[in-house]
């Protein structure tokens, strides 16, 4: 009973969280007055206090409940820019909620459990975990996805994620019986014991590939990648908003956790696959990007080239420094895209329609010069233009590959961000050189202007916020814990 | 890894004779069996009358939600029964696992319950 209390110390965070979603669901049951709202503003509330609480736990290592879960700096840090982008999330939905539909105060509580599964999903340290953890992220994704009941695109959205979701959890579970098979054992220390002494078999490999398969479909890399275009599309704009910041977030983590993990000694068995992941993802977002004309399939594509950036990461032996740039490559990904998301969402075609297409963008710099400046800011940090924050994550990246020698990638990679500038750049022309769009008007609020200036700040003032702050020491840490 | 392989040798065996009766019941008939379809034959078949109308009707989505709610607690259920059966050997750690288990379900009865889903009108 004393380890049990002790077990449930170390992950107070996630007990506090689960402990405030249910009661926050009971107080949206029980229709107390404006119950809706209460919620809304309670769990933002709540995702900052446990994101703060992550970084003020002990972080040293501290493995729990019969080896099931474990608890290292890596897994602090990384859970804390979770919660804290699922709270940011909620900030940016928080209007678009009320006005479509003022009781729905399920649309909080969803995101409560999504980020519960993703904290679980970093900190698993067992198969069986680790697939519980990734339905509990999924399924409240699946029904935030068709959230908008009255939109068919909605709907489709939905089930599209829904079913191929649930292919993808078939491949993880059939490569985790197979590696269950071939090693004895679900769990991760043992995996890695028996990797360690004896040959890869043939056996494992085909479950790592399995594993990989599903685990890739998550971060929504090439060849996994189709769901991504259609699910952002046709989910509502605060739902894309998330769908492309904590999930992407928990889920590399995961991988990073589950191949340098108990597959650290299989290195050289999914080195290929990662890097084939990476340049296929880079290049097919970059190109197919190009003929977007919907602004969120356009960062649909946009995100499956930073996973593929990120990926380059992944694909080195394992060292701090490489863990490090994939954690601020990560960091800098989220706060541009949610600066995005703050951007597209304080301006709207006609009451109650937000914008769709780029072109409905065009010459907003004449009206909105602050709303047009930041999101160009944005767009030249995507594109990796210096001194922005984009820049340097891309810089971290390429670095860590070229001290591993691997040269190609890095060059290829550094060839694939050129066609990218050339999209991303094209944003900021149609904003500030095209014909102006008069029926655009702009529909901001507290939240949407406060999470706009945040993440202008840290854009633009990355390099400062770098030095100056914490973030690189923490991130420095995380990256030592994994081994 | 040869002697965990061996283990796996029913399982092969089982595989291959399912593999194997499958392909059995579905090849000869595709090969061999003649084909010759006409309208009569494709029409659909109702006790030798014409269909009365299409099997595809609507039907109303409250039947599909109640039928849900009933998996969820059916499965509880199943979850209850091993439990009771070990219950004298996991004490009071069991005792309190399945409470708490319990409890989260029935926040999520109170939630349907509040939301109307178990009224029919």
């Amino acid at each position: 009973m004393g380890s049990l209390l002790n077990d449930s110390l170390v992950i107070a965070p996630e007990l506090f969280l689960i402990v405030s979603a249910i009661i926050l669901l009971m107080l949206g049951s029980f229709k107390v007055k404006n119950s809706a709202k209460i919620v809304l503003y309670l769990s933002t509330i709540t995702l900052f206090f446990v994101s703060f609480l992550e970084l003020i736990m002990p972080w040293d290592i501290s493995i729990i409940f019969n080896e099931s879960l474990i608890e290292n700096s890596f897994s602090r840090f990384t859970k804390s820019i979770i919660f804290m982008s699922s709270a940011f999330v909620i900030i940016l939905s928080s209007r678009w909620l009320i006005r479509y539909d003022e009781k729905a105060f399920e649309y909080p509580i969803l995101i409560l459990f999504s980020s519960l599964g993703m904290a679980l999903m970093v900190s698993a340290n067992d198969l069986i975990t680790l697939y519980l953890a990734i339905e509990l992220q999924s399924l409240p994704l699946y029904v935030l996805a068709s959230f908008r009941r009255d939109n068919i695109n909605s709907g489709e959205a939905g089930i599209k994620y829904f079913v191929l979701g649930a292919l993808s959890s078939s491949l993880f579970l059939f490569g985790a019986s197979l590696v269950y098979g071939f090693t004895g054992s679900v769990e991760f220390f043992e995996i890695s014991k028996v990797t360690s002494y004896s040959e890869v078999s043939a056996g494992l490999v085909v479950g790592i590939v399995f594993i990989l398969s599903g685990l890739i479909f998550k971060i929504s890399g090439v060849p996994f990648h189709m769901w991504t275009p259609d699910v952002y599309e046709g989910s509502a704009t605060p739902v894309t908003a998330f769908f492309a910041t904590a999930p992407k977030m928990a889920a590399m983590c995961m991988l990073v956790n589950i191949l340098y993990g108990p597959f650290a000694d299989s290195f050289y068995s999914w080195q290929q696959i990662i890097i084939f992941v990476s340049i296929a993802s880079m290049a097919l977002g970059s190109f197919a990007a190009i003929k977007q004309t919907n602004i969120k399939r356009l960062l649909a594509y946009s995100s499956i080239a930073h996973m593929g950036f990120t990926l380059i990461a992944l694909a080195l032996p394992l060292s701090p420094s490489n863990i490090q740039a994939l954690l601020i490559y990560m960091l800098i990904y989220l706060m541009a895209n949610l600066g995005v998301f703050s951007c597209i969402m304080s301006l709207e075609k006609s009451e109650g329609e937000s914008v769709k297409d780029i072109s409905d963008l065009s010459g907003i710099s004449k009206k909105y010069p602050f709303i047009a400046f930041s999101l160009s800011i944005f767009m030249f940090s995507f594109a990796g233009i210096p001194p922005l924050a984009g820049f340097f994550g891309k810089y971290l990246i390429f670095r860590s590959a070229i001290e591993n020698g691997l040269f190609l990638l890095a060059i290829f990679g550094l060839l694939i961000s050129v066609i990218g500038a050339y999209y991303y750049i094209n944003i900021v022309k149609v904003v500030y050189f095209d014909e102006s769009n008069s029926s655009i008007t702009k529909s901001s609020s507290k939240g949407l202007s406060i999470t706009n200036i945040a993440c202008t700040i840290f854009i633009i003032f990355f390099i400062i916020i770098y030095t100056l702050s914490p973030i690189a020491e923490l991130a420095r840490l995380a990256g030592i814990s994994i081994n | 890894m040869p002697s965990i392989l061996q283990d796996y040798l029913p399982i092969v065996i089982f595989m291959s004779l399912c593999m194997f009766i499958t392909l059995l019941l579905i090849l000869p008939p595709l090969l061999i069996a003649p084909k010759n379809p006409d309208p009569e034959k494709l029409s659909p078949y109702e006790c030798g009358f014409e269909p009365f109308d299409d099997a595809r009707s609507k039907f109303d989505i409250r039947f599909y939600l109640v039928a849900i709610l009933f998996i969820i607690f059916d499965l509880e259920v199943a979850f209850l029964f091993p439990w009771a059966l070990v219950f004298g050997d996991i004490g009071l750690f069991g005792f309190f696992s399945m409470m708490l288990f319990l409890g989260i379900l029935t926040i999520g009865f109170i939630y349907e319950w509040k939301k109307g889903a178990l009224e029919w009108d």
